[in-house]
């Protein structure tokens, strides 16, 4: 998945939290989570992973983590950087695609990665990436792990990768906007051109738009069919003179009522709609996308050592539980399930029902390659 | 007074600096993005080497962003050249010296603010809730700026404008007064002065600035995605995506070269027409 661009809502998500814990939510919720929050930190203190470690002793240099926008806390790594004396170096980016082209383009110096399921198997064919070794982060339990999230990692039954959090790609509406009810992306597409007509917006991003577009006529989200294709983009240039933006920076829009539906992740839905309880997440009935980030370690990371210690340290139930409540996205480990407050749990929009979950699909990485779907992306945008 | 012609070596060290950084931050890039325009794309992205013109070929598959940036980028120069220019003749004629520095101050004032930032407030004052919105209450309703090329338009005149009033600025600046004075006198009318005086020499002004102003627009991506919401496509943007999405890097080299040339080819046809304009008044005037 593309993240939204880190300028706006870095800063943004920061002042949001800080809000939501100072309680512009309910006073319950407040002390949920503040409460849990104490709890969190009393247990961490008790289990051994936070105690420094033999593990972690003789680590030196610094650990480069490439990661995107709001997807950690701070106050773990910070952690780490106590216990190993390792200081970490965290570098942003946008979306997938621009971390493997500054991969590509050689000697990053970077040592852990986070890419999202359909690149593993490109970083893997380009060697950008190494087989993990899971003895050194025993931490990590793939039998903790849900089995539908351990796929895409594991290439030839080796373990290239490791989850890290989980989530979806449907849309949001701002129900004090419309009283349209969508349900589907076949209603996404309808209302964007009709009742909701400039007032929507879709991904500034292939795979979704063209994705979502591909199940709103009944097709595969990776659909590289070109009779298919034909048809895909006759919806979406036909769909453009209507849309409010193509963007995948959509919060402000749908935050100052220019946009009232957008497509959009689950992380943005979780934000908007805490502070906005208008605003409501839809999964397709007709489909669309699941995806899971995952911790790789890039081959030949100049600080391998360091770079399995964090692993192992992350992974760790307790300290992996606050960084769900940091960033909110939700985990793929049923101990930390068990660490999180009812609050984050009972949220539909980070825990669907099952049987919702059950017609989305990965995104591969031949459709996130496949030059036919980028001429169509480039021909849409230019309409 | 005498001046010793100075030695080679210190002529080479002097110009070394700019020597190499033209070599290898000018050149030698460039070299790279031709060799790469002639490769092909590999299966996953990225280039690998190979001689093709498949890429040139290819070259019309970006005609429509070619057409949005050579048409929007010559208007937003225009219109940022409209607004200037009597901004930077109050400033060098009309304004007290005294005034003139704060003035001039206020016309940079808005690079000390990040652009990201200007465009986002721009996002909201061209937004529904802005302009429109205003609008709206007095009954002139369903007005759309942002996202439009309309919107484009207004945040290149608004981002450009300091880097276009000071080069007329400093042209008008040095206007003899005396030749407006010699043109009344001989019976000219202020609207015949200004067409055949003071223009002509502010012309050399007007062409640094917009060139300044060109240049960037024909590269710039951030202002279309931004207060173009997507949805007004620059050879910018399609540049962006074949990089840093569908990593297409040889058609994205081949896209940067004809980008180059048809810059090359606009520059130097229109600094022509001006240096032909200037240079003739000049000589019979003065």
């Amino acid at each position: 998945m593309t993240k939204t661009p880190d300028y706006f809502p870095a800063r943004n998500f920061i002042d949001e939290l800080r809000r939501y814990q100072k309680g512009s939510v309910t006073r319950r919720h407040f002390l949920g989570v503040t409460g849990l929050g104490l709890a969190t930190a009393v247990l961490g203190g008790a289990v051994p992973g936070l105690r420094p470690r033999k593990a972690y002793a003789g680590l030196t240099g610094t650990l480069n983590v490439t990661t995107w926008p709001n997807y950690f806390s701070q106050e773990n790594y910070d952690n780490f950087t106590k216990q190993t004396g390792v200081p970490i170096n965290i570098n942003v980016f946008g979306s997938n695609e621009e971390m493997l082209a500054k991969l590509q383009a050689g000697s990053t110096g970077w040592d852990v990665l986070v890419p999202t399921n359909y690149t593993i198997s490109t970083y893997k064919s380009l060697d950008l990436i190494e087989p993990l070794d899971l003895k050194l982060f025993p931490n990590y339990d793939p039998a903790q792990q849900d089995p539908r999230f351990l796929g895409p990692g594991t290439i030839d039954g080796v373990t290239y990768a490791v989850p890290k959090d989980w989530g979806t790609t449907g849309f949001i509406v701002n129900t004090k906007s419309t009283t349209e009810n969508p349900a589907s992306w076949k209603d996404f597409f309808a209302l964007a051109q009709g009742p909701l007509s400039g007032k929507a917006t879709v991904h500034d991003y292939q795979l979704t738009t063209i994705g979502s577009a591909a199940k709103s006529l009944g097709y595969s989200f990776n659909t590289v069919d070109p009779k298919e294709l034909a048809e895909i983009e006759k919806l979406l240039v036909a769909t453009k003179p209507h849309l409010f933006a193509v963007t995948s920076d959509y919060q402000p829009a749908m935050r100052n009522g220019d946009a009232a539906m957008a497509m959009c992740w689950t992380n943005d839905a979780a934000q908007l709609n805490r502070d906005l309880p208008e605003m409501s997440y839809r999964l397709g009935k007709d489909g669309g996308e699941i995806w899971v980030d995952h911790y790789a370690v890039i081959k030949g990371a100049p600080n391998r050592d360091a770079a399995y210690a964090f692993l192992d340290f992350i992974l760790t139930p307790s300290i992996n539980a606050k960084e769900i409540e940091a960033h909110g996205t939700p985990t793929t480990d049923a101990r930390v399930l068990k660490l999180l407050p009812e609050s984050i749990l009972k949220n539909p929009i980070l825990y669907p029902a099952a049987g919702q979950l059950s017609v989305l699909e990965y995104g591969a990485a031949e459709t996130l390659t496949n030059p036919d779907r980028a001429e169509l992306m480039a021909r849409f945008k230019s309409a | 007074m005498t001046t010793t012609p100075r030695p080679k070596l210190v002529t080479a060290l002097l110009l070394a600096p700019a020597g190499l950084f033209f070599v290898f931050l000018l050149l030698a890039p460039l070299a790279v993005v031709l060799l790469f325009s002639f490769g092909e794309r590999a299966p996953a992205g990225g280039y690998v080497p190979a001689f093709t013109l498949q890429n040139y070929m290819d070259l019309p598959a970006r005609g429509k962003a070619f057409f949005n940036t050579l048409t929007l980028a010559p208007f937003g120069t225009l219109l940022t050249a409209l607004f200037a220019f009597p901004m930077a003749y109050f400033l060098a004629v009309k304004t007290s010296p005294g005034w003139r520095v704060a003035l001039l101050i206020l016309v940079m004032a808005p690079f000390w603010t990040s652009q990201l930032l200007r465009y986002y407030a721009w996002m909201m004052i061209l937004g529904n809730k802005g302009i429109p919105g205003w609008l709206a209450t007095l009954g002139i309703a369903d007005v759309r700026i942002i996202n439009t090329p309309w919107a484009v338009l207004i945040g290149a005149v608004y981002g450009f404008l300091p880097l276009m009033v000071p080069p007329i600025y400093v042209s008008l600046e040095k206007l003899d007064k005396r030749l407006l004075e010699a043109s009344a006198d001989l019976g000219a009318t202020p609207i015949r002065t200004f067409l055949q005086v003071t223009l002509p020499l502010a012309l050399p002004g007007v062409a640094t600035g917009s060139m300044l102003v060109f240049i960037l627009l024909m590269g710039d991506y951030i202002l279309p995605q931004f207060l173009g919401g997507g949805k007004v496509f620059f050879i910018g943007n399609a540049l962006v995506d074949l990089f840093l999405q569908s990593r297409n890097w040889p058609f994205g080299a081949a896209v940067s070269v004809a980008l180059v040339a048809i810059m090359f080819v606009t520059i130097y046809v229109y600094m022509r027409f001006v240096l032909s304009k200037s240079g003739t008044r000049r000589a019979a005037l003065v």
